[in-house]
């Protein structure tokens, strides 16, 4: 139920009465349905499962969770 | 790629290995109940890093594996009529019914097609207006904003040819079934990341504390596998069970609002097949009354089929974590990915089909 | 024949119309239409003496020297039905050029002559297939190969997708050379010449039925030019073999089970290009099953690898060339890979169609 991919959002319109985007999977280029993402701006980087961006993806969080990541890494570095 | 190559990262996977190893003083068993992350684990042989005593079990989290035979067999019968396109996920060609699969079907001269989105359904029903489009609309939380927006456009399109099969399944009753039954062996949870990016984890609290079984929401990459892995660990070691997030870069406590709000307008809860396993109350998703219209069961005149499984097939116990794979005596020999027994051997998610591609070895 | 003769085409069709712009059942009946099909549209690009005869079979001067070339045929034949007809790269008529003079290229042979025999659909545009034939020109000009002999046959609207095409090759292998599926051996290397998974996304993309817009073009090339340049250096060459459908994974099981070896494949090793990746990853395909048409596995021995995987960069088919596996004796007939972690699994063969999954 969850291959969902990041993508970057190129462009906003709307289409069929539909908010839809056309997204940036790393020069793959698809349209996606973001009616679920309506505060979604070009430049953002959404999770994209069959076609449909489910939530933006958060860079200030993945930082962080890197950052905690690496400290555990460190932290066994010093040891 | 932007968000995947640091969660592939070798050197970050084996320091938290390295800190699971250091962590873990007792045998545990934890259960992941989402297809992609058991494709994930096998792909990149995750468990082959796992300490000894840490023991990784499958759930039944692979929405094509669960769907039951009976569904199947409906699809099979409404894509053979003549007049209609039907349409399905690629992943739902190769499922068995009780005889034949969609691709048989084709082969037949049926009109199966394979769409990436449900909306392309909805485009293929409004560039042939003579024909009657269904689209096969299977999946866990994850996939049923997609499908419920699908029916939702086309009810508000006026489509008349056009309607949904619908099998959804959702994670929260399974995970009661397998925690509440006398044969649990399970005692964490990998909540599913993208289940839970929709429906965000507040329903796993209750669980946690009902069960007392620690709910980590983990993603899919090597590396949030192996952070929801630790998480759990943690919590085992120190005695506590609660719901917590190792995916927050999309995860939030609530979830997706806007997505939730389709999902309730268009969908109601309904007792539900899971195949394999047998009816789990409460457990699936039917369209409601406003949206009955667009069932393709009252569409279409189905005959009741007597559905058939084979007697060899333990996918049932396999998607509970009560088998391995390579405990089934046709694993292997009769049941192979191009003749698959049950659904478990079909779909690249479902445990035997992982097991028998990256693990035969085993 | 006297052209002040009245002609009669038969019961079929009395009056041969023009029938300049479609192709229609008349061009495969074998008469006057079929004629001027053949002379109009095939004989002009594949310019040859011997196709030019006009015979029933292309006649062949064995050179006095054969048995100085080589003793030893090696015939190949392929029938190519790819939607749609035209891609990003290359098209129907360059992959059966191509794919034949591979496939005889994989033997260490070098190719000299093709035949062609052509399915035409009832209603094809007469100049769609000209493009088609003249690609089919560049592409044995490539390839210095000949088209010597063909076959024209007509079907009804919709029974043939536009059109099908086989073709059938001929090389010569030289006395030096040995190379076949059953000679890997324990300790050779394998050798990737290139980038994998760029025909398979360039064709699915150009298909349409998943909507996605990529950059990626088929890499569909001749490949006998590289592999005479890999000869000049070593004959140390075990085994050469093309990764069409079914992709690397498919290929090297093949190999393994006629060699009787085990192959380990390194991911860290095997070129993919980003967005075929991308692509990959948005579908849920592995890359390792996905088509190629230009590029060539090579089982070696481990002692000239270095040399040949110079010699390979240096060739414009070769410039992304890379060492990818090994063979080992343990475990025979299968092929295993060690992931970016240093954890092993297996790869087997692609299983059906490969499907885009939501899981």
């Amino acid at each position: 139920m969850c291959l969902a991919v990041p993508g970057k959002i190129l462009e906003i319109y709307e289409s069929n009465g539909l908010l839809m985007g056309k997204i940036d999977f790393g020069g793959v280029i698809r349209e996606a349905c973001l009616s679920y993402v309506p505060e979604a701006k070009v430049g953002d980087y959404t999770i994209i499962h069959v076609g449909f961006a489910l939530n933006l993806i958060d860079e200030k969080e993945a930082l962080e969770t890197l950052a905690l990541i690496d400290e555990i890494s460190n932290q066994e570095a010093l040891e | 790629m932007k968000f995947i190559t640091d969660y592939r990262d070798a050197r970050r996977v084996h320091a938290l290995m390295d800190e699971i190893a250091r962590t873990i003083h007792h045998p545990w068993v934890i259960m992941e109940i989402c297809g992609g992350q058991t494709h994930s684990i096998m792909k990149y042989g995750l468990d082959q890093l796992l300490p000894d005593g840490l023991e990784l079990v499958h759930g039944p989290g692979c929405p094509v594996c669960v769907t039951s035979i009976e569904m199947i067999d409906k699809a099979l019968a409404i894509a053979a009529q003549p007049g209609v396109i039907f349409t399905s996920y690629g992943d739902m060609l190769r499922v068995p019914g009780s005889a034949g699969d969609l691709f048989s079907i084709r082969a037949a001269g049926g009109d199966v097609r394979v769409v990436y989105s449900s909306l392309d359904a909805v485009k293929i029903a409004q560039e042939n207006p003579e024909q009657q489009v269904v689209f096969f609309a299977i999946g866990f939380e994850t996939t049923a904003p997609a499908n419920a927006m699908c029916v939702f456009h086309a009810k508000k399109l006026g489509l008349k040819n056009f309607s949904l099969l619908t099998s959804h399944v959702r994670v929260p009753p399974a995970m009661h079934t397998i925690l509440g039954s006398v044969n649990n062996r399970v005692q964490g949870f990998l909540a599913a990341g993208h289940v839970c990016s929709v429906m965000g984890y507040w329903e796993y609290t209750p669980i946690a504390q009902k069960y007392q079984v620690p709910i980590v929401v983990t993603g899919f990459e090597p590396l949030d596998i192996t952070h929801g892995i630790l998480y759990v660990v943690r919590q085992l070691e120190m005695g506590t069970y609660y719901a917590e997030n190792a995916y927050s870069r999309v995860v939030s406590y609530e979830g997706n609002q806007p997505a939730q709000k389709i999902i309730r307008q268009v969908f109601e809860d309904c007792d539900q097949t899971w195949r394999g396993i047998g009816t789990i109350p409460s457990s699936g998703w039917q369209l409601k009354s406003e949206y009955k219209d667009f069932d393709a069961v009252q569409r279409f005149q189905v005959q009741q089929i007597k559905p058939a499984e084979s007697p060899l097939c333990i996918a049932g116990r396999i998607l509970q974590g009560l088998n391995k794979p390579f405990d089934c005596s046709a694993f292997a020999n009769q049941c192979n990915p191009e003749h698959p027994l049950g659904a478990t051997m079909v779909s690249s998610e479902g445990a035997c089909s992982a097991y028998y591609r990256y693990g035969r070895s085993q | 024949m006297n052209k002040n003769l009245p002609t009669l085409e038969g019961l079929a069709c009395p009056i041969p119309l023009p029938h300049n712009q479609k192709i229609v059942l008349g061009h495969g009946s074998g008469g006057r239409m079929s004629y001027d099909l053949i002379s109009r549209i095939f004989f002009p690009p594949f310019d040859n003496p011997i196709l030019k005869a006009g015979d029933d079979a292309g006649v062949i001067t064995i050179p006095n020297n054969i048995y100085d070339l080589g003793s030893k045929l090696a015939v190949s034949t392929d029938s190519h039905v790819v939607t749609p007809l035209f891609f990003p790269g290359g098209d129907i008529g360059r992959l059966a050029v191509c794919g034949t003079v591979n496939d005889i290229a994989m033997m260490g042979a070098s190719p000299h002559y093709l035949t062609a025999g052509f399915v035409l659909e009832e209603g094809l545009d007469v100049g769609l297939l000209c493009k088609v034939v003249d690609s089919m020109r560049l592409a044995a000009c490539e390839a210095n190969v000949q088209i010597v002999a063909g076959d024209t046959k007509v079907v009804q609207n919709g029974k043939a997708d536009g059109l099908y095409i086989n073709t059938t090759g001929i090389g010569i292998i030289p006395h030096d050379v040995i190379i076949h599926g059953g000679n890997a051996q324990p300790g050779d290397v394998v050798l990737v010449s290139g980038s994998l998974g760029d025909h398979g996304i360039a064709v699915l993309a150009a298909r349409g039925e998943l909507n996605f817009e990529t950059q990626i073009v088929s890499d569909v090339a001749p490949l006998n030019g590289l592999v005479s340049t890999m000869l000049a250096t070593t004959k140390a060459i075990h085994v050469l073999r093309d990764p069409t459908r079914g992709g690397l994974a498919t290929t090297l099981n093949e190999i393994a089970i006629q060699s009787k070896v085990g192959i380990t494949i390194f991911e860290d090793a095997i070129p993919v290009k980003p967005a075929v990746a991308s692509a990959c990853e948005m579908l849920g395909f592995d890359p390792l099953y996905v088509a190629n048409e230009g590029k060539l596995i090579a089982i070696v021995d481990k002692n000239i690898a270095d040399e040949l995987l110079s010699v390979m960069k240096d060739h414009p088919l070769g410039k992304d060339a890379s060492i990818s596996g090994v063979i080992t004796d343990q475990p025979a007939d299968h092929v295993t890979l060690k992931t970016t972690f240093g954890t092993t699994r297996m790869v087997d063969m692609l299983s059906g169609e490969m499907l885009p999954r939501i899981c």
